[in-house]
């Protein structure tokens, strides 16, 4: 499904990616972990199509596409999804709202009627449910006033609507207690399907428990380091990544 | 520059002495001692020089020089039908109808049959012949903060508008719609309309202005509707400007507020080469209420300038103002905010906030706020904003399948509808909705 070969990537001539390879296969989940300022949430943001990266080197193919000729919304039409680290607020627009010009705007591209009011109403109930969030919170203006877990619980809501070939959440466990971290890890699981792939962008194990990973992938100074199974993670939440530094520059 | 100023000072100063000359007896009507202090007023000031720090940025003498030629006077025939007025009538509104062509109030095109019981609405010219006695007791009779040349000009005018009167305890629940119409298709038009509009007390109503030009010329509009609200009324007042590129508007609108009493108003502006709107306000009792709103969303080379005062003279009044604006092309906006607080009018609430987004490089805007005050125990507020639209915003919706125009569209009918939601009337607020999204789909 997604191919990523030698990607470097930049921002204001500073070079943060510095050869990524990686392949996701429909029906995986993929986590990256690493330091701060590894890189990783710049990867996530490069494969949605955030226009402040420059791609100085490599290819991403997904879906037999070549991704970094399409601009941000194509990506999204195409099954990409990027739930943010730091959801944005936005005044005046309410999720409903957006999430019918959004979800329209998909099916247009697909060449699909679009959705009747209905219809709409229907679908939304349905996936208000399956990510236990409250319909006060989707007629309120997008993520204003929300706290951390209700803006991350809104990111999986949209996902859950959106329903994206792959997704990719970038910390979605930072700033969240245990039971939010409960909450968004159940949504993300229910939506895992043989068809669609995830990565899981975080700092911590913690959210691996709950969002059992295929491959975990270490990444350091925009640098894959090390590839291995779910125990990897384990074993980085025991040693810390110093040991992989080391191995890096060795 | 001087030239264009003298000459236009003596053009209407010549006028005035033309139009004094047609007057059959009027000339010893109460009205016409006003429009003599007037004329004096205004030969004193003249066209403010662009040195008047009320109209740095606004060169009205300027625009004349470039827009007007005054060999291409119109010869006042008038060929507008009813047909051509109605495309510019708000659709679905139940209104009560007036049309002015050329600043003359116009019976053929209005609908005032029928009128309410309470509600008075009578020609300027028979209001002040049959010297009615509210019309004489507050029409010119007020000098609020902000009246400038322009409006003394417009009252040594006067004489083509109407007088509106909405009586005691009456509730006018459909909108009195004023629609002014400069019909430039067989040459330059100057107009001056001039209206008094009454709310006495305890009443309720809603009135529109909206200004149209048509035809090829160039259009100046000196428009000044005088309001006064006694106690316990409601009024609710709309401007809306869809002017042509070679037209040039000035418009007052004095406000006096006599008992304690709630006035609103909310301007529109979509288009127009020079538009000036002043807006005054005295809050003269205690415990009244004044909101003032606006939204200019412009392009091209329009420009649109909002100068507002709302003077507290009295304790325990409240005043809110919102200004937003959404600039586009070489358009440039200026908004000045004058707020005044008297040394008597302690407890006072005064907000302000005036917002702008810029969607070209070659946009512009001056926004000023500007409070002086004088008593001690008073909560005041003021900010203004200058920005574009935000792009963490744009990406955010643009990774959710939107495009760009539509994330776009999108954001600035957000940045727009707190001003909208003020609109009470659902026909005047579709109206505006839909112009907005008009607006932002040809971008």
């Amino acid at each position: 499904m997604l191919k990523i070969k030698n990607l470097h990537a930049s921002i204001e001539g500073k070079e943060i990616l510095r050869g990524i390879d990686l392949e996701v296969k429909a029906g995986e989940v993929h986590a990256i972990m690493g330091p701060n300022g590894s890189g990783k949430s710049t990867l996530a943001s490069v494969l949605a199509g955030r226009e402040d990266y420059e791609v100085t080197e490599g290819e991403v193919e997904f879906k037999g596409q070549n991704l970094l000729d399409l601009a941000a919304e194509e990506r999204a039409r195409e099954g990409v999804f990027l739930a943010f680290q730091y959801p944005v607020e936005i005044p005046g627009v309410t999720t409903t709202n957006f999430m019918k010009t959004a979800i329209n705007q998909i099916r247009e591209h697909r060449g699909q009627e679009p959705l009747d009011a209905v219809s709409f109403l229907s679908l939304m109930k349905e996936k208000m449910k399956l990510v236990e969030i409250d319909q006060s919170l989707l007629s309120r203006a997008l993520n204003e006033g929300f706290s951390g877990g209700e803006k991350k619980r809104n990111e999986i809501f949209q996902m859950a609507m959106l329903e994206p070939t792959l997704s990719i959440l970038d910390e979605t466990d930072s700033g969240l207690d245990i039971d939010a971290l409960r909450i968004v890890s159940d949504g993300v699981n229910k939506l895992k399907t043989k068809e669609n792939a995830s990565i899981v962008v975080t700092h911590y194990q913690r959210l691996l428990e709950h969002i059992v990973p295929d491959y975990v992938h270490v990444l350091y100074k925009g640098k894959i380091v090390k590839s291995g199974s779910k125990e990897l993670a384990l074993e980085l939440e025991e040693k810390g990544y110093d040991w992989l530094k080391e191995d890096a520059i060795a | 520059m001087s030239d264009i100023r003298e000459q236009l000072d003596s053009f209407f100063v010549e006028n005035f002495q033309q139009f004094e000359e047609q007057l059959n007896g009027e000339s010893a009507l109460p009205v016409h001692s006003k429009r003599k202090s007037a004329i004096d007023a205004f030969k004193a000031a003249g066209f403010p020089a662009a040195k008047n720090e009320e109209y740095k940025y606004t060169d009205v003498a300027k625009a004349f020089k470039k827009l007007i030629n005054f060999e291409d006077l119109s010869d006042g025939t008038i060929a507008l039908s009813i047909d051509e007025a109605a495309k510019y009538f708000i659709p679905e509104m139940d209104a009560i109808r007036l049309v002015f062509v050329n600043g003359d109030f116009n019976a053929g095109l209005s609908d005032i049959q029928d009128l309410p019981e309470g509600l008075t609405i009578m020609p300027l010219k028979d209001a002040y012949t049959k010297e009615d006695e509210s019309f004489n007791k507050h029409f010119a009779s007020y000098k609020n903060e902000g009246l400038d040349s322009f409006s003394e000009l417009n009252t040594a005018f006067a004489e083509g508008g109407v007088f509106i009167k909405i009586a005691r305890n009456k509730v006018i629940k459909k909108p009195i719609a004023c629609y002014f119409f400069n019909d430039c298709k067989n040459g330059v038009v100057i107009s001056q309309p001039r209206n008094l509009i009454v709310a006495e007390q305890n009443s309720q109503s809603t009135v529109l202005e909206s200004f149209v030009t048509l035809g090829e010329h160039a259009s100046f509009t000196n428009t000044v509707s005088e309001i006064v609200v006694e106690q316990d009324a409601h009024c609710q007042y709309y401007k809306l400007q869809e002017e042509s590129e070679k037209a040039i508007h000035v418009g007052g609108t004095e406000v006096n507020q006599i008992g304690k009493c709630v006035f609103t108003a909310a301007t529109f502006t979509f288009s127009g080469g020079l538009m000036r709107n002043n807006l005054n306000i005295a809050m003269h009792q205690e415990h009244s209420e004044a909101n003032m709103y606006g939204l200019y969303l412009i392009d091209g080379k329009s420009h649109v300038d909002n100068h507002t005062v709302v003077d507290h003279l009295k304790p325990n009044c409240e005043s809110n103002e919102l200004y937003k604006g959404i600039i586009d092309g070489k358009a440039n906006a200026v908004f000045n905010g004058k707020i005044f607080v008297r040394e008597d009018a302690q407890k006072t609430n005064a907000f302000q906030s005036n917002r702008n987004v810029l969607l070209s490089d070659d946009a512009e805007v001056n926004t000023k706020p500007q409070l002086e005050i004088w008593a001690d125990d008073v909560q005041c507020s003021h900010g203004c904003t200058v920005g574009q639209l935000d792009e963490d915003q744009l990406f955010y919706l643009r990774a959710r399948g939107l495009d760009e125009k539509s994330a776009k569209a999108l954001l600035l009918n957000a940045f727009a509808s707190d001003v909208l939601t003020q609109v009470k009337n659902d026909a005047f607020r579709s109206y505006i909705e839909h112009k907005i999204a008009e607006r932002l789909q040809n971008n």
